[in-house]
């Protein structure tokens, strides 16, 4: 006995699989696109730096979060002693409005879904 | 030996990864070159042993059995553990690979100190993390997806959204990132607590536990604390799955640890016993109906047997065994 014919097309159903990322985005045609986040705000930096922000931007807003709702306690100090308000609202969706431009393009792009939403009102678009 | 000659090896692995990419900057090196020979010796690897594979003849039926094969009507057979069937072998090998049966069936022998006397009970711990740990790294895998894709697939979300039910912490801890450590851990130790496992344990069994620990690890810790930029490492994995490879500035060392890794485990994939991938559906003692005494199976390098049937034997003598008076049935 030789199962040559159902082993071969076995072989063939696993590179399909393991070789969908290739595949796919090949196909889809959408692989070297990657999202340009738009900043509309005449600050130069943001509470903290770029770097840091861009690595724990979800971590500052969860501290902020159990800060003002568990805590009371309202007021940032960052990390070259400037004072914040601790508000997405009011302190970060005063620079960066542009929610669809900004927030989202990001997440959209590495499938993140932020449960910021959940409580505060969503800013439509890119309108405040 | 075997133990402390693995773990030396990843250790190595990561030092390597520190001077390569964090003081010599070969980013290039790890972020392409690396990953793309990786996949390649990953897929030529495997398709050349199960071609090999493909070549072994199967002359005889030799499954296990563990239930009544199909006999007389009136006696109850057991299709799935002793399958007389194409079907009843799909169903089989489907509990095989998806819920590991034969695992399942573990058993261990004790001596006991009243008597003595040898008490034999299952043991279902091997069984246990070994599910826990082939269907987290499925999830893990399907959750990369993430990074691989654009536009992403709907499952991926699915998966990940499931993953992280709990939302514990920000990003939100993921239950299979947990359960993939432990269940690994898991099997280390028992290689090392079990006497008689770690007797039979080689650096072959040591090291692809060690690789799979390091990159659990490596991307548990770059999750949660050493930070990575994972917009650049989309661009990246996209660029790679694209065949337009660039390396962004600034992805994070830890990335390149975890990426290091993935790309050992994958070159190493085909030299080892993790091709038990491909070999667990070539199990001829499961993929195999047992139907043995319905039908007959020739062995297929059998030589051709000269036989001398009766009837030729009659036409041959005949008219000597009608002169005898033997009965003959043609006349």
């Amino acid at each position: 006995m030789n199962n040559r014919i159902i082993i071969i097309a076995g072989l063939i159903i696993f590179l399909c699989l393991i070789t969908f990322p290739i595949w796919y985005n090949v196909v889809g045609g959408k692989a070297a696109y990657a999202p340009e986040l738009k900043i509309v705000s005449e600050e130069k930096q943001c509470v903290e730096s770029t770097k840091y922000m861009r690595a724990k931007h979800m971590q500052l807003l969860n501290d902020w979060r159990n800060s003002v709702v568990r805590e009371d306690k309202r007021t940032y100090t960052a990390l070259d002693g400037k004072k914040y308000d601790m508000s997405l609202s009011n302190t970060c969706l005063k620079c960066h409005s542009n929610k669809a431009d900004f927030c989202d393009k990001c997440h959209n792009y590495v499938e993140v879904t932020p449960t910021c939403w959940n409580c505060h009102v969503a800013p439509e678009g890119n309108k405040l | 030996m075997g133990l402390w000659f693995s773990l030396f090896t990843v250790v190595i692995l990561v030092l390597l990864v520190f001077m390569g990419v964090g003081v010599v900057g070969l980013n290039s090196l790890f972020g392409i070159l690396i990953p793309y020979a990786a996949l390649l010796i990953f897929l030529v690897g495997v398709v050349y042993r199960v071609g090999k594979w493909t070549k072994a003849p199967v002359p005889f039926r030799i499954p296990t059995t563990c239930g009544q094969q199909k006999s007389h009507p009136w006696i109850k057979a057991n299709n799935f553990e002793s399958p007389s069937n194409t079907f009843g072998v799909l169903v089989r090998m489907a509990l095989e690979v998806l819920l590991f049966r034969s695992l399942f069936r573990n058993t261990r022998a004790e001596l006991r100190a009243d008597g003595p006397r040898v008490v034999y009970g299952g043991t279902k711990w091997l069984w246990l993390a070994g599910l826990a740990f082939h269907w987290s790294f499925l999830l893990i895998l399907i959750r990369h997806l993430r990074f691989f894709t654009e536009p992403i697939p709907f499952f991926v979300n699915l998966v990940a959204s499931m993953d992280g039910l709990f939302e514990i912490g920000v990003p939100t801890l993921y239950v299979t990132d947990i359960i993939i450590l432990l269940a690994v851990t898991y099997l280390f130790l028992r290689r090392v607590v079990i006497p008689q496992i770690r007797y039979i344990s080689l650096a072959a069994d040591y090291f692809p536990l060690f690789l799979i620990l390091g990159v659990a690890l490596s991307g548990v810790l770059m999750r949660h604390f050493y930070k990575v930029d994972i917009y650049k490492v989309k661009e990246l994995a996209t660029g790679l799955f694209s065949f337009h490879p660039l390396v962004p500035e600034g992805i994070g060392l830890a990335f390149y640890i975890h990426l290091f890794l993935v790309s050992t485990l994958l070159a190493y994939f085909p030299f080892s016993k993790l091709m038990h991938m491909g070999g667990v559906f070539l199990s001829p003692t499961r993929n195999l109906a047992n139907n043995n005494r319905m039908r007959r199976h020739v062995n297929p390098w059998n030589y051709p047997v000269k036989v001398h049937t009766y009837e030729e034997y009659e036409d041959e003598f005949r008219e000597k065994m009608k002169a005898v008076g033997l009965p003959v049935e043609k006349e």
